[in-house]
C-alpha cells in the first residue's frame, strides 16, 4: 500500500479556542490509483492533505508512506519524504519568482538529486510549456503557471501526489486543459494521486473518491 | 542540495538589484566610516608607539631638575660613579624637526626603534660624526645633515648621539633629562644625597601623547560607532525587508523538501559572503575617507597636543581587519533576529509577504519597554556620570532610547491627526502614513541619529568657538610677541623696548609637579593686561593683588579638577606655601599650569630668566618698532609674531580639531539620506497594492506620487522635530559629562537656532531628495500594473 493513514486527529487553536478539524480519519492509497477528496469548507480537506504531505503533523494517528510511519521522521526526515516520494500542487502555484521556468521545472528534482533532463523536456513539451522556458513566472499567465507547478511536481517522478484544489484559480477551459495533462502525465509516471477539489465534475474522473464532512469521512 | 538551494536564493537578489544594492551599500558605507576611523586612530597611535619607543616616552622614570633647567655633565657623572644606571637625553628643535639626542651604549633598549639597514654607518654613529636616523618625511627637512631613512622612526623626530644634538642644538656640556633604567644596583646612594636638585619624574606621570589624545582617539571612535549604528539601521532594514519579501519562496522550498536547517544555514552564508564583499569595499572606502581626513587629524594633534602624527596612510591590519570583523559581526547581529525567526517559523506560516507593520504589534510593546528602560538609565546619568565611560554610557542610553521610542511617538502624533482629519483624502493620507512607518522606521531613527549627533556636535563646536575666542581675546591681550634666543638677547630687548612701548611683560616659567600634577608655573608682571582680560571660575575677591604681591596663586581648571583643589587650598612650591585665589579657564591646555607673581617667581626660580615676552603697544606702531629693535639688538622679525598672527594660528589649529567630526557629521547624514532613498525605493514595490485602490477610486497617479513626496517631508519633519531635542540633550552631555573627563574642563553651553533651522531645512532636502525619485516611479507606475493587483492576489 503506497499510502495508510489511520486514525488522524488534528486540532487548531483559534481565538475561540481549540478546534479539532481533523477526528478519525482513515485512509489508504496503492500505487497509481487516483482518489478526490471533496468536502465544504473547513471540514479539514487541506489539512489532511498537508499532514499526509509531511508540511504538519498529526496530534494522534499513524501515516504510512511507502512503509514508512512518518511519526518517526524529523524535519529533515519528512523534508526528504517531500523531496523525492511526495509531490504537491498548490493552488497558489508556489513558483520561485526569481527562477525561469526551465529552473523551476527542474528544481524539486535537482533538489531531491532525481534530474532527469530528459524526462523534464518531455513535462515541458506536453505542458505546452517550451516556448516559455527562459521566461520568469511573472510572465506567464496563470494557466501557464500552474502547468509549470504541476511539470515541477512531476520531475522527481514522485511516488504520491498531492494536489491541493490544482485548478481553483483558473477558469474552466484552462482548468480542463491542465487537468487532462496532470492526470495523463501522472498515469504514465503510475503515480497515485490524491486530489482535494470542490469541483463534483472533477471529482468524477478520478478513481475513487471520499467525502470529508466535520473532520471525518462521512 | 546546497548549489541547487544557493542558485535559487542568489537569485532572489540578481532578480531585485536595487535590493541587493541597498544591503551592499549599506554595510560598505557603514564599514567605511568605521575603518577610515580606525585606519585614522591606528595611524595615529602608531606614531605614538614609534615617538614612545624612541624617547623612552612613558616607559621609563625620568629625573629633571627641580627648576626645569637643562643639567650638566658632571651631574650625570655624578650619579653614575654612585651606582645610578641612568642614561642622557638632549631634545631640542632644529629646522622644525625634534632632534633627540641619547647615548647608544646606555640607553634603555639602545637607540629605539631604528633598523639598521643597508648604508647604515653604524661606526659613524657611535663615534659622534653626525649621522642622524629619522623617516622620509623629516629626513627631507635635513637637507645639509647626513640623515639615513628609518621607517619607524617617530614622525617630525629624528635620534642620534648625544654629542651630535649638543652640538647641532647648542647644547654644549648639557642635559635636558636622565632615563632611569628599570634594573638597578641594589645597594646605591640615595638620589637626593647625590643630586639634590634633580627631581624623579614617574614613567607614565609625565606627558604621556598617548594618553593626552586618547580622548580625541575616543571621540572619533564614538563618531565611527555612530555612523556604523546609521549603517547598521540600514542593513536590518534592508535583510529583514528581504527576508520578508522571501516568505513565500522560503516556504516554497521548505515544502519542496529543503531542510530547515540547511535552509537557515544556506540563508546565513548568503549573508555572510555579502558582508564579505561589502566589507571589502567599506575597507577600500574607508582607507579614501581615513586618506582626506588624516592630514587635518595629524595637523589637530601637532597643534593641540604637539603630537606628531605621520601625514601618511599606512595599510595596517589592525584597521582593516576590524572593519571586515565589524561588518561581519554587524551583519550577523542584524540578521539573528530575521534567521532566529525563520528557523521558528513553522512551514504553513502564511506565506503573503507581510508588511512590516504587522509583525510590529508585540515588537512594538516591547520596543517602548526597551526605550522606557534607556531613557530612564539616561536620565539616571545624567546626574550620576562622572567618568569617560559613564558619559559615553549616557550618551549611548540617550541615543538608542530615543531612537527606539521614534517611531512610537510618530505613531501616536500620526494617529491624532488621523482622528483630526475632515476630509476622505485626508484621513486616507494619515491612515496610509500611518501603515508605512513601520517599513520606514529604521531609516527615521537613522536620520533621527544623524540629526542628532549634528545639532549636539555643531553645538559643542560652536560653544567651544564661541567660548575659545573670549579666551584668545583673554590670553592674547598684547600686540606683539617677541622670542629671543637667550637672557642676553632678553636684556637686550628690555632696554631697548622699554621707553617704546606701554609695557613689557615677561613670559617666564618652570616645570614644576603640583599634587603629583606636571605643570607649568608662570611668574607674571603686574599689569592691567590680566586684571582687565582673565576671566576667573571661581576667586576670591582681590586674586590678583595678593598674587601680585608673592602671597596666593592662580591655577588652571586643569589643575583644579585632576589634584581636586580649589580657592583656599594651599599649595607648597619650592618650600613656600601659596594659597589659591583663582580658578581660571585655559582651553585646550592638557596640563596644568599655576600663575604667580614675577617677583617671587624671580625668588623661587632665580635660574629661569624670560626669553619670551610680551609687548603692549600702539598696533599701528608695531612695523616701525620691529625693524628699529632689529637694527639695534639683533633680533630679527622672524623671532616676533603679532597678536593677529597666534590668534590666527590659534583659530586654524582649532578649526581642524573640529574638521574631522564636521566630516564625519556629514557624512552621517549623507547615510541618513541614503537610508530614506534606499527604504522608500525598496517599499515601492509593496506600495502598489495599497496604492491602486485608491488609484481605482479616483485619484490621479499624479496625486499619489505629490503625496508620497509630502509624506517623506512630513516624516522628515517630524523626526527633526524630535532630533532638536535630542540633540541638545546630546551636546549638553558631551560639554558637561564627556568633555569634562575627557579634557578635564567643562565648556558653557549656548543656543545657535540658525544653525539649527539650516540643519532642518538639510534634513529635509535630503528627504525630499530621497523621496523624489521613489515618488516620480510610483506616479509613472503603468496602469497595466495597478490593474495587476486587482487581477491577481499575487
Amino acid at each position: 500500500m503506497l499510502l495508510h493513514a489511520e486514525n488522524i486527529h488534528k486540532t487548531y487553536t483559534t481565538a475561540d479556542g481549540p478546534f479539532e478539524v481533523l477526528r478519525g480519519v482513515d485512509l489508504t492509497l496503492g500505487g497509481g490509483e487516483t482518489l478526490a477528496l471533496t468536502g465544504e469548507s473547513g471540514s479539514g480537506k487541506s489539512t489532511l492533505l498537508h499532514l499526509i504531505g509531511g508540511l504538519d503533523t498529526p496530534d494522534t494517528g499513524v501515516i504510512r508512506l511507502n512503509g514508512t510511519d512518518m511519526a518517526g521522521l524529523d524535519d529533515s526526515g519528512r523534508a526528504a519524504l517531500r523531496r523525492g516520494t511526495v509531490g504537491v500542487v498548490f493552488q497558489q502555484f508556489n513558483l520561485i519568482p526569481s527562477l525561469k521556468v526551465a529552473d523551476n521545472i527542474a528544481f524539486q528534482a535537482r533538489l531531491a538529486d532525481q534530474h532527469d533532463a530528459a524526462w523534464a523536456e518531455t513535462l515541458a513539451e506536453r505542458m505546452g510549456l517550451t516556448p516559455h522556458l527562459n521566461k520568469y513566472p511573472e510572465q506567464l499567465s496563470g494557466g501557464q503557471q500552474q502547468r509549470v507547478a504541476i511539470a515541477r511536481t512531476l520531475a522527481p517522478k514522485p511516488r504520491l501526489v498531492l494536489a491541493d484544489e490544482p485548478t481553483g484559480n483558473l477558469d474552466e477551459s484552462t482548468a480542463a486543459t491542465v487537468m487532462d495533462l496532470m492526470l495523463e502525465l501522472v498515469s504514465a509516471s503510475g503515480a497515485g494521486l490524491l486530489m482535494v477539489t470542490h469541483s463534483e465534475a472533477l471529482a468524477a474522473r478520478l478513481s475513487r473518491r471520499l467525502h470529508l464532512k466535520a473532520g471525518q469521512i462521512a | 542540495m546546497t548549489r541547487v538551494t544557493l542558485r535559487a536564493l542568489l537569485s532572489h537578489w540578481w532578480r531585485n538589484p536595487m535590493q541587493l544594492f541597498t544591503l551592499l551599500a549599506g554595510l560598505a558605507l557603514a564599514t567605511a566610516l568605521w575603518s577610515g576611523v580606525q585606519a585614522v586612530n591606528a595611524e595615529a597611535r602608531a606614531s605614538y608607539d614609534a615617538a614612545a619607543a624612541t624617547l623612552g616616552e612613558g616607559q621609563y622614570d625620568r629625573l629633571i631638575r627641580r627648576d626645569g633647567q637643562p643639567m650638566d655633565q658632571a651631574t650625570y657623572i655624578a650619579l653614575r660613579r654612585a651606582g645610578w644606571l641612568v642614561s642622557p637625553v638632549v631634545q631640542g628643535r632644529y629646522n622644525g624637526v625634534r632632534i633627540v639626542g641619547v647615548d647608544p651604549l646606555t640607553a634603555p633598549g639602545g637607540i629605539g626603534p631604528i633598523e639598521l639597514q643597508d648604508g647604515t654607518d653604524i661606526g659613524s654613529f657611535f663615534t659622534g660624526q653626525g649621522q642622524l636616523f629619522a623617516n622620509a618625511d623629516t629626513a627631507a627637512d635635513l637637507p645639509d645633515l647626513t640623515v639615513v631613512v628609518s621607517p619607524n622612526t617617530a614622525p617630525g623626530t629624528a635620534v642620534t648621539d648625544i654629542g651630535v644634538a649638543q652640538r647641532l642644538l647648542g647644547k654644549d656640556n648639557q642635559i635636558d633629562s636622565l632615563l632611569v633604567l628599570p634594573r638597578q644596583p641594589k645597594t646605591q646612594a640615595a638620589l637626593d644625597a647625590v643630586v639634590p636638585q634633580l627631581t624623579r619624574q614617574q614613567a607614565q606621570a609625565g606627558s604621556d601623547i598617548g594618553r593626552l589624545t586618547d580622548s580625541f582617539h575616543l571621540n572619533l571612535t564614538a563618531f565611527g560607532l555612530l555612523s556604523f549604528a546609521v549603517g547598521i539601521f540600514i542593513v536590518h532594514g534592508a535583510i529583514g525587508l528581504a527576508f520578508e519579501q522571501r516568505r513565500p519562496v522560503v516556504r516554497t522550498l521548505r515544502a519542496l523538501g529543503l531542510p530547515l536547517r540547511r535552509l537557515v544555514l544556506l540563508m546565513g552564508a548568503e549573508l555572510m559572503l555579502f558582508a564579505l564583499v561589502a566589507g571589502i569595499v567599506g575597507v577600500a572606502l574607508g582607507y579614501v575617507i581615513a586618506a582626506l581626513l588624516l592630514p587635518d587629524v595629524a595637523a589637530t594633534l601637532r597643534g593641540l597636543y604637539g603630537a606628531d602624527v605621520s601625514g601618511t596612510l599606512q595599510l595596517r591590519p589592525v584597521w582593516w581587519l576590524s572593519g571586515l570583523a565589524i561588518a561581519l559581526g554587524g551583519t550577523a547581529l542584524a540578521a539573528s533576529g530575521a534567521l532566529y525567526k525563520l528557523s521558528k517559523m513553522p512551514l504553513l506560516a502564511a506565506a503573503q509577504p507581510r508588511a512590516l507593520a504587522m509583525a510590529a504589534g508585540q515588537s512594538a510593546r516591547l520596543q517602548g519597554i526597551g526605550a522606557a528602560l534607556l531613557l530612564t538609565l539616561s536620565v539616571t546619568l545624567m546626574f550620576t556620570a562622572n567618568g569617560l565611560i559613564g558619559g559615553f554610557g549616557l550618551l549611548a542610553s540617550l541615543l538608542i532610547g530615543a531612537a527606539l521610542a521614534l517611531p512610537l511617538i510618530l505613531d501616536r502624533i500620526l494617529a491624532a491627526a488621523s482622528a483630526m482629519a475632515r476630509s476622505v483624502k485626508a484621513q486616507w493620507f494619515w491612515a496610509d502614513t500611518r501603515q508605512q512607518l513601520p517599513g520606514l522606521s529604521l531609516a527615521l531613527m537613522a536620520l533621527l541619529l544623524a540629526m542628532a549627533a549634528n545639532v549636539g556636535v555643531s553645538t559643542m563646536v560652536s560653544s567651544f568657538r564661541l567660548t575659545f575666542v573670549d579666551f584668545l581675546d583673554q590670553r592674547l591681550a598684547s600686540e606683539l610677541y617677541v622670542r629671543t634666543e637667550d637672557a642676553t638677547q632678553g636684556a637686550a630687548l628690555i632696554d631697548f623696548a622699554t621707553p617704546r612701548v606701554d609695557a613689557i611683560l615677561p613670559i617666564q616659567n618652570a616645570d614644576v609637579q603640583i599634587a603629583g600634577q606636571p605643570t607649568e608655573v608662570y611668574g607674571t608682571r603686574d599689569h592691567s593686561t590680566y586684571r582687565d582680560n582673565w576671566v576667573f571660575l571661581q576667586s576670591t575677591p582681590t586674586p590678583w593683588d595678593t598674587t601680585f604681591a608673592g602671597q596666593t596663586i592662580l591655577i588652571n581648571e586643569q589643575l583644579s579638577r585632576r589634584a581636586g583643589l580649589n580657592v583656599g587650598d594651599v599649595i607648597p612650591l619650592q618650600g613656600q606655601d601659596f594659597t589659591i585665589a583663582g580658578v581660571y579657564g585655559d582651553y585646550g591646555n592638557p596640563i596644568g599650569q599655576a600663575v604667580i607673581g614675577e617677583d617671587i617667581f624671580a625668588t623661587l626660580y632665580p635660574g629661569i630668566a624670560p626669553e619670551n615676552f610680551g609687548i603692549r603697544i600702539n598696533p599701528d606702531d608695531v612695523p616701525t618698532f620691529l625693524s628699529e629693535l632689529e637694527a639695534a639688538t639683533g633680533i630679527a622679525a622672524t623671532q616676533s609674531i603679532n597678536q593677529a598672527g597666534i590668534k590666527a594660528i590659534s583659530l586654524s589649529i582649532f578649526e581642524r580639531t573640529f574638521t574631522v567630526t564636521t566630516a564625519l557629521n556629514i557624512l552621517t547624514l549623507a547615510v541618513a539620506g541614503f537610508a530614506i532613498l534606499m527604504s522608500l525605493l525598496t517599499l515601492a514595490s509593496m506600495r502598489i497594492p495599497q496604492l491602486a485602490p485608491a488609484w481605482a477610486m479616483g485619484m490621479t497617479r499624479s496625486q499619489i506620487g505629490k503625496l508620497e513626496l509630502l509624506r517623506a517631508v512630513l516624516l522628515a519633519v517630524l523626526t527633526a522635530m524630535i532630533a532638536l531635542p535630542l540633540g541638545l540633550a546630546l551636546a549638553w552631555a558631551l560639554l558637561a559629562v564627556v568633555n569634562v573627563a575627557a579634557f578635564g574642563w567643562q565648556l558653557p553651553m549656548y543656543l545657535f537656532p540658525a544653525d539649527y533651522a539650516r540643519l532642518g531645512l538639510f534634513a529635509l532636502l535630503a528627504a525630499a531628495l530621497a523621496a523624489l525619485w521613489p515618488a516620480r516611479r510610483l506616479a509613472r507606475t503603468p496602469p497595466a500594473d495597478l490593474l495587476k493587483v486587482f487581477s491577481n492576489e499575487r
